[in-house]
């Protein structure tokens, strides 16, 4: 164990100071000790998050015998599915367009995708509230078309963030490989298929899995865009914490970071953590 | 090889360009432009909203009112982002520096939260904050603790503990901040710091500084681009931030972003609350613009 290994400490191993250790420890529990607590309590057989009264289960069943709750989650994961395969599509695309070619007012169009990313949370909201009551969006769809305004607004804020990983990858291909496929007879479009995707692969990856969670985290833009059938989770358990804390909330929430946990999870089998710390 | 010129290969540049510019137009750019506009009307009746051209929502966003509630959000903004800095880069000097064994694990450690809902870190952090919380209890201990040691050396002990307000104050406003933002500062700063070139600093130290010399005036200075892109990244969703002065906030912790909400659905002022949205909008350009300022700094220097 390097923990207690008796080497002396050499100049720049800072983690193995003392002071270096217990500040990094403390800032590991601040970060998780509500989580946890928040964990250990949805097991609380008690209605309130204060005294441990014994273990139960049911307000698992509560949480997920409540439908609303139940059809909140179900039209997130959409959303966030449908969300993420749009961002994929139209940020590579966008990344592609950016990296290949000069075109007039590059800059501006190069700022403007990246602005969605700047732009507060809650002036997205508004814009996009404003936009569907100005367009007459329609709210009286069937599902799944009526999640289709919180959809589009969750493509304009994800899409961008896959352009920035992608670029970023791109920047390291030799087009050379392109020049030698098409010298070899392929067409554009499988020089695009063959040769580019397959390069850019990992970077789809962790772009995905960015639109899938930020999709999935977001409330406030989608506050401002959905109505009253298109609840999504977040708006969900919001109004729950808002007006009356239950325990019902601590059992979804624990799901939802378990969810988080299992999709991190994946993306170090896919990716390995540099990769992904490098994403940010 | 160079980028291409469009012309060459107009049917690709289409293919491309054409999806990308329609999302962004109708999807983006109208969106705000419907914004800016509305800035620039007034009500007439309960739904109807007359794009006049007037000025009035700019100069209601002046009233002493507004402009406090702006001078607080940025200064709620900047200190979160200052605390971020301080506790932060600690953590991402640990994390740099660490085994390869333990780096991944540590860094692991930092992003699971940066993943996890915003909305149910914030929700645990008030079950922990409340006044019946462990927060609340663990203070309690420590002060009966106090107050034993005191009685202890023969000192009267300390008045019986109250339990203190700890949510629904600015306090907790500025703690959920931090506590939400935090993983935004470090993992810049560790970027940063990984591209570091170490022999510099082993220099320094042979050369017999010491450690909080060797940071202040070798790592620091080598590392501000990622250290002004954390605090970036940190202070502009801290300046916009709704979720946590809305739920942990009391009623005189509100920053810009309750203010904007509150013209949408309560007090049903659009164009106010677009008046109110842009210029949080010229606020964040501002920064930006400040920030590639001070980059240019160095080169002249």
């Amino acid at each position: 164990m390097a923990l207690f290994s008796r080497s002396p400490i050499a100049p720049l191993e800072y983690s193995r100071t003392l002071w270096m250790r217990l500040w990094v420890g403390a800032v590991m529990v601040f970060l998780y000790a509500p989580l946890i607590v928040l964990m250990i309590f949805s097991f609380n057989d008690s209605k309130r998050n204060v005294v441990w009264r014994g273990f139960t289960t049911k307000y698992y069943e509560k949480a997920l015998g409540n439908d609303q709750l139940v059809e909140a989650l179900l039209n997130s994961l959409t959303i966030a599915a449908l969300a993420t395969i749009a961002s994929l599509l139209l940020g590579a695309v966008a990344a592609v367009m950016l990296w290949r070619f000069r075109f007039p007012l590059k800059g501006a169009v190069d700022g403007t995708i990246s602005l969605p990313i700047i732009v507060p949370e809650i002036c997205l909201g508004v814009a996009f509230l404003m936009f569907f009551a100005a367009v007459g969006w329609p709210t009286d769809l069937v599902w799944p078309f009526n999640l289709g305004a919180i959809t589009i607004a969750h493509i304009t804020f994800c899409f961008p963030f896959v352009t920035m990983v992608v670029r970023s990858r791109l920047a390291s291909f030799n087009r050379e490989q392109e020049e030698a496929a098409k010298d070899l007879g392929a067409s554009e479009w499988q020089v695009f298929r063959d040769v580019l995707i397959p390069h850019i692969r990992p970077a789809l990856v962790a772009g995905a899995l960015l639109s899938f969670t930020l999709s999935l985290d977001d409330f406030v833009i989608t506050y401002f865009t959905s109505g009253p059938d298109t609840i999504t989770f977040p708006v969900k358990v919001y109004s729950m914490v808002r007006f009356s804390v239950t325990p019902e909330v601590n059992a979804a929430s624990t799901l939802l970071i378990i969810l988080t946990v299992i999709l991190t999870f994946i993306a170090l089998k896919l990716q390995g953590v540099k990769a992904i710390a490098e994403t940010h | 090889m160079a980028e291409q010129d469009w012309k060459t290969n107009r049917r690709v540049f289409a293919a491309v360009s054409l999806p990308t510019l329609f999302w962004i137009i109708v999807f983006f750019v109208v969106p705000m432009a419907i914004v800016w506009l509305y800035s620039f009307g007034e009500n007439k009746g309960l739904t109807e909203i007359d794009i006049s051209g007037t000025l009035d929502n700019y100069k209601r966003a002046t009233e002493w009112l507004y402009v406090t509630i702006f001078g607080k959000s940025f200064a709620v903004a900047a200190l979160v982002t200052l605390i971020c800095l301080i506790v932060g880069f600690p953590v991402a000097m640990a994390i740099t520096f660490a085994g390869e064994k333990w780096r991944p694990w540590l860094l692991l450690g930092i992003m699971l939260p940066f993943w996890t809902n915003l909305l149910v870190r914030t929700y645990a952090l008030m079950i922990l904050l409340g006044s019946q919380g462990y927060a609340n209890k663990g203070l309690g201990a420590l002060w009966e603790g106090t107050s034993w040691v005191k009685t202890l050396v023969g000192l009267q002990p300390l008045p019986t503990w109250e339990p203190v307000q700890l949510l629904f104050n600015n306090f907790a406003v500025v703690f959920g901040l931090v506590y939400v933002h935090l993983p935004f500062m470090v993992l810049p700063l560790y970027a940063a710091l990984d591209r570091l070139d170490r022999s510099l600093i082993e220099a320094s130290l042979d050369l017999g500084a010491g450690h909080f010399r060797t940071i202040m005036r070798i790592v620091v200075p080598l590392a501000a681009p990622g250290i002004v892109a954390g605090v970036m990244i940190t202070l502009i969703p801290a300046l916009g931030a709704y979720l946590t002065p809305d739920l942990m906030g009391g009623t005189d912790s509100q920053m810009i972003a309750n203010v904007i909400e509150r013209q949408f659905k309560k007090a049903n002022d659009w164009p106010f609350g677009a008046a109110l949205s842009f210029l949080l909008i010229y606020a964040m350009f501002a920064l930006i613009a400040i920030q590639s300022m001070r980059r240019k700094v160095p080169e002249v220097g």
